[in-house]
């Protein structure tokens, strides 16, 4: 009797649960389409494309950018790829010059329409940098291979 | 090579004079030929982590810090855009310390800062990890699992911590900070990543005229660095820590 | 002999009147937290120098008696004290809503309050903080199901080596939370192992302080009986954990001025630190310490309830001045970068750290106060915590069946 108890219990949840699946199914499509009428409007940046497909990085982008963030955090790793600061630099918004001024801005179009909260502009900066003279760049590739040069010698050396 | 070196792969400070010595053949060898692990750490490619083999250090000499002079400070709140303000509430960085032995008279006058530590009493006590050490020494706070608990304020001997007080707004968008979570100097890990290899403070004080203060890799024999504190005497503050600071200081 | 628990009524004028005013300060507690949480701490009175301040005061006191709350019940479980087995639900009640109320208050206090999930889910263990995070977790824990134990027929077997268990962990617990400030190498007031044992020491206090006035409170209140012998043998008790206290503090401070390096520090907090000096020798040792344990120890004054009371009050302000003293007195000394020099700089170098507290500060510390409160008045309306009558034949019939 206790058996069959729990079976059927044991049933109903699977049952349950396969209904909550297909649900989700069914309705992923159709938030899609809904979605398609009143999509917010967002400026899609400079350049030809982004450094994924645009489908991709819909669902990934938070992905790229966690893990980005702690590979440079921690490790130090700086490519540009993936950063933060290359999204602002081509997302920003002519008109004030920011990702997240308003609620038509690169990433508050979509997040104020989704309604999910982020906290990356507690810290970081909204727009890209201030272009600021060539030289630092210069001046750090010049530093560069003589060093380079200099500490292969000097390794060698006890 | 692309492998992390870890920050536990320590080397005591007495033996790293000798396992330098022996690694740089080892290095020369085993290593991709033509790459050396120093070079690596003046500029180091973009996709590659940081580095044990390099321990960025800071050396002042305090006999040719001028007082009343705050130009490294300012320098700080410029890179970094930090507000100048002095109020017990506000960011410091860096500050500039006026010192009078009680017994001799002596003045002193000197900059200071975090001290990146080898054994970071901020990096033990935090409950989250925010706090770290990355593997060329350099002592961060990591924002995005910074609670605000204050506890590293609490450890560290050298108060080189402040807590963001208020919100902030027109960050460098090198430089994220913001409300709530607990800062302190980063040895502008910004430019020592681009390959720079110095500091905001340390081109101000050079700029300046005063050269008091010097920044470099403690790691190789050969930069400046190493070879003054092979040469000269210099000191750590509170050196009965023990905590291997990688800021060390000259005449006092 | 069997003793029976019943909710209490729960519907009189002074129950609702009681649980309004907590309702209030606890709302209080929780807009200041909002208020803080959206303009930054800048609103408070903590500043980089003063980096833990009331609230911090509230939270560690509550912790520490949240410990000390549950030692009526170890007495009852595992020193088997049959006397105190009717209270040792009451003592289970209060250690965890005492600890509620507290980790509330350091909580909210968070730079990030938002990012709770990151202190649940990222751990350093080396860090004390951490572990503490997990000995708060274990106390919740264990602590229920040591109620468990207690209030439910099918848990009886396990009664013994869980209340074994809690008390082992509450020991670990206060060990932790004494280690916060005696781990810190960097300055001179903590830095001392000494701390984990006082810091015990003065949970079995205010623990047993908080118990004994909680406890007085709902049987006048209901109107219930309670003898004079298990009031008088917790008030002797109290009487002990007073005296235990002020040994450790005379240890703690006798060892610091015998240390030329930490004259300094002993100066300021015994001679000329301002408001400090006044927490220690007024609020904690005279109004803590000397007047409680006289009180006590009286022969007549001793064996009144209302001096009882007044005793239990006097011990719990004791332990928030020490607390004061402990954690704000520790921050403002300054920290001795240079020995043997004098500094000066913008970073408030070398000066003692002036703090005012915001009024933000105490609604918080006090929201937490009435949250653990708030939780043991609804707890006793709802469940049956409380022993219907602790007259004194009940006790006595107790005390014969050991």
């Amino acid at each position: 009797m206790a058996r069959l108890d729990l079976a059927s219990k044991l049933g109903s949840w699977l049952r349950f649960a396969a209904l909550i699946g297909a649900a989700a199914v069914l309705a992923a499509p159709s938030f899609q389409a809904a979605a398609g009428v009143d999509k917010p409007k967002l400026e899609r940046g400079k350049g030809e494309r982004c450094v994924e497909d645009t489908d991709f990085m819909r669902r990934n982008h938070m992905q790229l950018l966690k893990h980005h963030r702690d590979e440079t955090m921690h490790r130090g790793i700086r490519t540009t790829k993936h950063s933060l600061k290359g999204c602002v630099e081509c997302h920003a918004s002519e008109k004030t010059g920011s990702v997240a001024a308003t609620k038509e801005d690169f990433c508050m179009a979509c997040h104020t329409y989704a309604s999910v909260k982020l906290d990356c502009w507690d810290c970081h900066a909204t727009k890209p940098m201030a272009k600021k003279p060539a030289k630092t760049e210069a001046a750090a590739e010049a530093k560069t291979s003589p060093l380079m040069a200099n500490t292969q010698n000097g390794g060698a050396k006890p | 090579m692309s492998q992390p070196v870890r920050p536990e792969d320590k080397i005591e400070n007495g033996e790293r004079r000798a396992f330098l010595a022996a690694g740089a053949a080892v290095a020369g060898t085993a290593i991709a030929p033509g790459v050396l692990l120093y070079g690596m750490a003046q500029a180091k490619p973009a996709d590659q982590p940081v580095s044990a083999k390099v321990r960025w250090g800071m050396l002042i000499d305090t006999t040719k810090c001028a007082t009343g002079c705050t130009e490294c400070v300012t320098a700080c709140n410029t890179e970094n855009s930090l507000s100048g303000k002095t109020g017990p509430q506000d960011s410091q960085w860096i500050r500039k310390v006026e010192l009078k032995n009680l017994q001799t008279g002596a003045r002193h006058s000197l900059p200071m800062l975090c001290q990146h530590c080898e054994h970071p009493p901020c990096v033990d006590v935090c409950p989250t990890g925010a706090s770290f050490r990355r593997a060329d020494g350099i002592v961060l706070v990591d924002r995005h699992i910074c609670i605000g608990c204050r506890y590293c304020m609490m450890a560290c001997p050298y108060k080189a911590r402040s807590l963001v007080h208020e919100n902030l707004t027109d960050q460098n968008p090198e430089v994220p900070r913001g409300k709530g979570c607990v800062e302190s100097c980063t040895f502008c890990v910004q430019k020592v990543d681009r390959g720079e290899n110095t500091t905001a403070c340390v081109e101000a004080c050079n700029a300046a005229g005063h050269k008091a203060m010097l920044f470099g890799d403690l790691n190789d024999p050969e930069s400046e660095i190493a070879k003054t504190v092979k040469t000269y005497a210099s000191t750590e503050v509170r050196a009965d820590l023990n905590l291997n600071t990688g800021v060390r200081y000259q005449g006092i | 002999m069997k003793i029976a628990f019943r909710e209490i009524e729960g519907k009189s004028q002074g129950y609702w009147g009681l649980f309004a005013v907590l309702a209030i300060l606890a709302a209080l507690g929780v807009g200041s937290a909002l208020y803080m949480e959206h303009h930054g701490h800048i609103v408070t009175g903590m500043d980089n120098q003063i980096v833990w301040g009331l609230p911090h005061v509230f939270a560690v006191f509550l912790i520490v008696a949240a410990s000390g709350a549950l030692n009526v019940a170890s007495i009852a479980t595992v020193f088997g004290k049959t006397l105190y087995k009717p209270l040792n639900r009451l003592s289970g009640l209060l250690a965890i809503a005492l600890l509620a109320g507290g980790l509330m208050v350091l909580v909210l206090d968070l730079g990030r309050a938002d990012r709770l999930i990151v202190a649940m889910t990222y751990y350093n263990f080396k860090s004390i903080f951490a572990w503490n995070v997990i000995l708060y977790n274990g106390f919740f824990a264990i602590v229920i199901a040591y109620l468990w134990t207690m209030m439910d027929q099918k848990g009886g077997r396990w009664y013994k080596p869980v209340g074994l268990l809690a008390f082992v962990w509450r020991l670990i617990l206060t060990t932790g939370t004494g280690s916060i400030f005696g781990f810190l190498v960097a300055r001179e007031a903590y830095d001392a192992a000494l701390l984990a044992p006082m810091f015990i020491v003065f949970s079995f206090n205010y623990g047993l302080a908080v118990f004994l006035l909680v406890l007085m409170g709902f049987y006048a209140g209901t109107g219930r009986a309670l003898g004079d012998k298990m009031v008088l043998r917790l008030k002797n008790l109290l009487g002990v954990f007073i005296a235990a206290s002020l040994y450790f503090v005379f240890v703690y401070h006798i060892t610091n001025l015998y240390f030329t390096k930490h004259h300094g520090l002993e100066a300021f907090i015994l001679m000329n630190g301002g408001i400090h000096t006044l927490m220690f020798w007024v609020g904690q040792v005279v109004l803590g310490y000397l007047l409680p344990m006289a009180i006590l120890f009286h022969p007549g004054l001793g064996n009144s309830r209302a001096w009882i009371a007044l005793a239990a009050l006097l011990a719990i302000l004791g332990g928030l001045a020490q607390m004061y003293v402990t954690i704000i007195g520790g921050q403002a000394y300054p920290i001795d970068l240079f020995p043997g020099f004098e500094v000066s700089s913008s970073f408030y170098d070398g000066v003692v750290h002036p703090y005012t507290p915001s009024a933000l500060e105490l609604m918080l510390g006090l929201g937490g106060v009435a949250v653990a409160l708030l939780m043991v008045a609804f707890a006793v309306k709802v469940l049956r915590f409380l022993p219907e009558r602790l007259d004194d034949e009940t006790v006595a019939a107790l005390h014969g069946a050991k």
